[in-house]
């Protein structure tokens, strides 16, 4: 459908594609998991499984009225989907407290104590006393029906080059469950996720384009690494941007995992929010007045469709109903962010609102077998012109008539301009409609837990023991330890770094081979699939001990590691013995080397110790990743020795 | 008013004149911050006070070198939608009788503390639903937590409930705390005598101003048990496990709180549930009383001076001396296993009942009956005048001594009335059942 291009020319002047501009106004929010022992109010551990769960139960949750007697909007709009919510858990690892089963154990200390370190690292100020809030989330992501979070610290910055970014305020929360599958009726959660500790932090609208945010998130995202106490990999840390342009709105883009897409996700939203403003223009121009959400049926018009859609919804007892949005004839197809129209706008609304599972529209059509004749018998049926745009579902006749409303509704907010809402991200950086912006009075005191003060001691503590932050670290890696630029760089970066330096100082190891073994070798090991993390640390400091007495060939590392990983609970000798490593007994190996000098005595002789490189190849052709290779040298230069001394043969 | 502060930090709240509520400034060299200020816990310190920021958050401010200041405050626009009562006469009239607990309970933002508050009103209120399933009557009858209900409460909730069966309802439900709600219940059962519709008592074990409150599902299907049900007894409704879907009635004599906090932490014991309510149908168990026929007989005077005693392991024979010398009428034994007792409590026992205190033996077993003539020291005790309370959970035998000892002074007529069956308390049979709990 090339439609927009014939239309462009017609009535809108090019898409406004444009990164850099200091109207546009950008505030990140970063979610972190932090990599605490136990969860944030129970003493379940901080994992995430895949098996089959152990039990699952169907709960509904009910809106409740705030404080202010306020009944909020988002809270409302989940509410009236009515849907039952489904939570999976594990009899080992989730407890009576995830389940709302049992009220909050005490705020866990360790993950205050990480939040605190945070907030220091990032110049905030911390409250002098910690209140648990109760956040009202019913969209079922928590069994309560809220989240609960306390705000730690406030009014921080941190400089991106000249400029000073403010760090509005950092909160710990809990995470919420685990999405599973959606259906309109059920909703299914996994119950491993909830709890988990994570920190929010709110950086000011003080980011002007894409990239800085960028910057800025990568540079919060490693002030976070410096602690050591984060978790890592997928999902471990989201990002939610705030984003508006003069005479926009703000917007909020839900989950950005990728820091690689910030930039895209901020350009393609500064871009909707530019056509949307120039959409309201051509409105105005149109002379166009908020549209009637006057639902009309014509299934009549339908009812010899060959339409799929239509066909199967009537088939089932549906109806096509249709609504008319005057003067907006065309405009559905305006193109509002990279392949995505108008029209889909609406349809997203339909969508969440009712539940269908899209809108036909007269911009798009004839097509999807709807022909020129429905489309006539549809016009007259709603008395609309050329200049008008019919929009039509076929569905059940009051999931329908829901849907049609909000399109209705999006539609007249198009005469305003953009609409405040929360947005989802696409994996190409575009955004689709997710729910209407959360009011704000939404937040409850959560009675069931203390509150706590953050006394002086905790805070002095605290200020002593400051991570190294990791630029500092690389600086310390390349002078103490002499790894080049790229190798302290990875591994500071990387989860083994305190690991690194404990073993490098307590085992006097060679920095580099450590370092090179976790960052090549192990990740190598990682591409391949293997289960790194299950190795322990120990595990790992006794093969690079016994590499480095020559037990081990450095070959071999991988190897070991590998049966290792894929053998959990064995002992590295089982690994050797397993793989016929260092199985070869030193009678045999002396033998086999006696032999070898033997028959090369002449050639010995004849070139010296240039004799010994060919020698040792032959030998590691047989004993590679079974005997060191410092080993096998010994006793090959002790052999010949023994031979050129003149031992009697 | 300015709940919960105490100390240096209400000093420094009644110098400047603020009251809970009121939009403050609050700033010292590091901070300036403007919120409202938030009641606060009688348990926590004199040296921080509480603001609810712009963004929701409460954060508590320490108030060395703080200064305060008071803010015009804007007033609040948001009310909250009318309500219209529905009003049905053609469906069933039910009564709501409301007591208190968790299921009539929200969160305080006076105090910040969950409180009984909910009226019978507010409660129809949250749940429009109520008055598709009947037409219903509200009476605020007490306003208590459960912990804090005593024996003569139940005899004006047995009066309240006369009262609305006589005005012509067709069930009663009563909101009630979970803690003492078996108490209750057993209570009602021996003191509405031919009871002619069901009673339902109904309470949540998570507060109603939560959106996960149990107290939605458990109170609708209340209503409608109260409505529909065909039996005439009194009933304890809560949630048949964790998930929100399936409601048990237990009978009021056989049920027993058997967990902290849990949805389905009522269990019938030694008994069949009465009911099970589910996709809005009411499946029956066994044997019931049956709605309808005769006129309810009040009998609602409880004997308070009655003590349950708990028998353990050096339980010392002493801690008798003072139940006996300050004249109490009546003591429920909690012995081990089949009902028994260490010998070294059978002196005190002996010299009890000679007092003309009436002893009844249960079990700390909960599950099964008492057989004291198993052993000798069962039967020793028998011999000197303990009622064995049969498969009686402890505390229906103690409810129901109270109940027997307000209505007859006789000894003879004491024990006769203690071991017949009143209200489905007790039976001859132990059935062979799947024990429904947790
Ligand atoms: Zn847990």
């Amino acid at each position: 459908m090339n439609g927009h291009e014939a239309f462009r020319g017609r009535n809108l002047p090019a898409l406004a594609v444009e990164s850099v501009n200091h109207h546009i106004k950008v505030g990140i929010e970063i979610h972190q998991q932090l990599d605490t022992p136990k969860k944030l109010f129970c003493g379940c551990p901080t994992v995430l499984r895949e098996e089959d769960p152990h039990f699952s139960i169907l709960r509904r949750l009910k809106p409740t009225y705030s404080e202010l007697g306020d009944l909020d909007r988002a809270a409302l709009f989940e509410s009236e989907r009515r849907r039952t919510f489904c939570y999976q858990g594990y009899n080992d690892t989730v407890c009576l407290v995830e389940l709302d089963e049992e009220p909050p154990h005490d705020l866990n200390r360790d993950a205050v104590s990480i939040s605190l370190t945070v907030a220091a690292l990032l110049n905030m100020t911390p409250v002098d006393e910690i209140h648990v809030m109760r956040k009202i989330v019913i969209d079922g992501s928590n069994t309560t029906g809220f989240q609960r979070t306390a705000k730690i610290a406030f009014d921080g910055w941190l400089m991106d080059g000249e400029e000073r970014i403010t760090m509005q305020s950092l909160c710990l929360e809990e995470d919420a469950a685990r999405k599973i599958s959606d259906t309109p009726e059920m909703m299914t959660y996994r119950l491993d996720r909830l709890g988990i500790p994570l920190v929010e932090i709110a950086t000011g609208p003080d980011i002007h384009s894409g990239e800085q945010a960028e910057r800025v998130a990568l540079q919060l995202g490693r002030i976070l690494k410096a602690t050591g106490r984060m978790k890592r990999g997928l999902g471990t840390i989201r990002q939610d941007l705030n984003i508006s342009i003069e005479g926009g709105t703000r917007i909020e883009v839900k989950g950005v995992q990728e820091l690689g897409l910030i930039s895209t996700v901020v350009e393609y939203e500064v871009t909707r929010q530019r056509n949307l403003l120039l959409l309201r223009e051509e409105l105005k121009r149109r002379g166009v007045t908020a549209p009637r959400p006057k639902v009309v049926d014509v299934t009549d018009v339908f009812s010899s469709s060959n339409g799929k859609v239509i066909k199967k919804a009537l088939e089932s007892g549906g109806r096509v109903q249709a609504v008319l949005l005057p003067g907006y004839g065309g405009l559905l197809k305006t193109e509002l962010q990279p392949g995505r129209r108008f029209g889909m706008e609406l349809s997203d609304h339909a969508k969440v609102f009712g539940g269908v599972g899209g809108i036909f529209h007269t911009d798009e059509l004839p097509a999807y077998g709807i022909t020129e004749e429905d489309l006539r018998g549809l016009r007259k049926k709603v008395s609309a012109t050329e200049n008008d745009a019919v929009v039509f579902v076929a569905a059940e006749a009051a999931v329908g008539s829901v849907a049609l409303n909000a399109v209705v509704m999006r539609a007249s907010e198009a005469l305003k301009g953009v609409p405040g809402e929360v947005r989802a991200f696409n994996p190409d950086g575009t955004t689709h409609f997710m729910r209407p912006m959360p009011g704000s009075a939404r937040m409850y005191p959560e009675t069931d837990v203390p509150s706590i003060v953050v006394g002086a001691d905790l805070l002095d503590k605290i200020r002593r023991d400051l991570p190294e932050l990791l630029e500092k670290r690389t600086e310390r890696y390349i002078k103490e330890y002499g790894l080049s630029k790229d190798l302290a760089a990875l591994i500071v970066d990387s989860p083994y770094a305190i690991t690194f330096e404990r073993l490098v100082k307590s085992d006097g190891l060679a920095p580099s081979f450590v370092a090179a073994t976790f960052e090549y070798t192990l990740k190598m090991l990682k591409r391949e699939g293997i289960d790194v993390e299950s190795l322990e640390e120990g595990q790992i400091r006794d093969v690079l001990i016994r590499v480095h007495k020559g037990e081990v060939a450095k070959e071999a590392v991988a190897e070991i590691f590998r049966w290792l990983a894929s053998n959990r609970g064995r002992s590295i000798e089982e690994a050797t013995r397993a793989l016929s490593l260092g199985a070869v007994d030193t009678a045999a190996l002396k033998a086999a080397v006696a032999e070898l000098v033997g028959r090369n005595m002449e050639r010995i002789r004849r070139d010296g110790e240039r004799a010994l490189s060919p020698l040792m190849g032959d030998l590691m052709k047989t004993f590679r990743g079974k005997v060191g290779g410092k080993v096998l040298h010994e006793l090959l230069k002790e052999e010949i020795r023994r031979r050129l001394e003149g031992a009697p043969r | 008013m300015v709940s919960g502060y105490k100390g240096k930090v209400l000093e420094l709240i009644k110098k400047h004149g603020l009251e809970v509520g009121d939009r403050v400034l609050a700033k010292n060299e590091r901070i300036s911050f403007s919120g409202i200020l938030m009641p606060r816990s009688e348990l926590d310190d004199d040296q921080h006070l509480i603001l609810k920021l712009d963004d929701g958050y409460n954060i508590g401010l320490s108030i060395e070198g703080l200064v305060v200041q008071k803010l015009p405050s804007e007033e609040s626009k948001i009310s909250p939608p009318p309500f219209e009562a529905k009003s049905n006469p053609s469906l069933p009239k039910v009564s709501i009788i409301s007591t208190g607990g968790t299921i009539a309970s929200k969160v305080d933002y006076r105090t910040g503390a969950v409180s009984p508050a909910l009226s019978a009103r507010d409660l129809y209120q949250s749940v429009p639903e109520l008055g598709d399933l009947a037409d219903i009557r509200t009476e605020i009858l007490l306003s208590v937590l459960s912990e804090n209900i005593v024996p003569e409460n139940w005899g004006s909730m047995a009066r309240s409930v006369s009262n609305h069966i006589k005005d012509g309802a067709k069930g009663v439900v009563i909101t009630h705390g979970t803690d003492t709600m078996g108490y209750t219940a057993a209570a009602l059962s021996f003191a509405l005598s031919n009871l002619p519709v069901p009673v339902i008592l109904v309470g949540s074990q998570r507060s109603s101003d939560r959106p996960s409150s149990d107290a939605y599902l458990n109170l609708k299907g209340a209503v409608f048990a109260a409505a529909r049900a065909p039996f005439a007894e009194v009933g304890v409704l809560m949630h048949g496990g964790s998930s929100d879907s399936s409601l048990v009635v237990h009978r009021g004599t056989r049920v027993r709180k058997l967990h902290t906090s849990r949805r389905d932490a009522f269990a019938s014991v030694n008994a069949l549930p009465l009911a099970r309510v589910q996709d809005g149908k009411i499946e029956t168990y066994g044997g019931y009383r049956r709605r309808g026929g005769g006129e309810l007989e009040l009998k609602a005077n409880f004997e308070e001076d009655v003590v349950l005693i708990k028998s353990f392991p050096g339980v010392p024979p002493d801690i008798f001396d003072p139940v006996i010398h300050r004249g109490f009428r009546g003591i429920v034994l909690e012995g081990t296993g089949l009902g028994h007792l260490p010998e070294s409590l059978f002196p005190s026992i002996r010299r009890a009942i000679q007092s003309g205190l009436t002893v009844v033996m249960a079990s700390q077993c909960l599950y099964g009956r008492v057989n004291m003539n198993v052993y000798s020291t069962g039967r020793e005790l028998l011999n000197m005048g303990v009622i064995p309370a049969g498969d009686m959970l402890p505390e229906t035998a103690l409810v129901k001594l109270m109940w027997v000892l307000g209505q007859t002074d006789e000894p003879e007529k004491i024990r006769e009335l203690f071991l017949k069956n009143i209200a489905g308390e007790l039976s001859e049979r132990s059935d062979f059942i799947d024990v429904e709990r947790g």
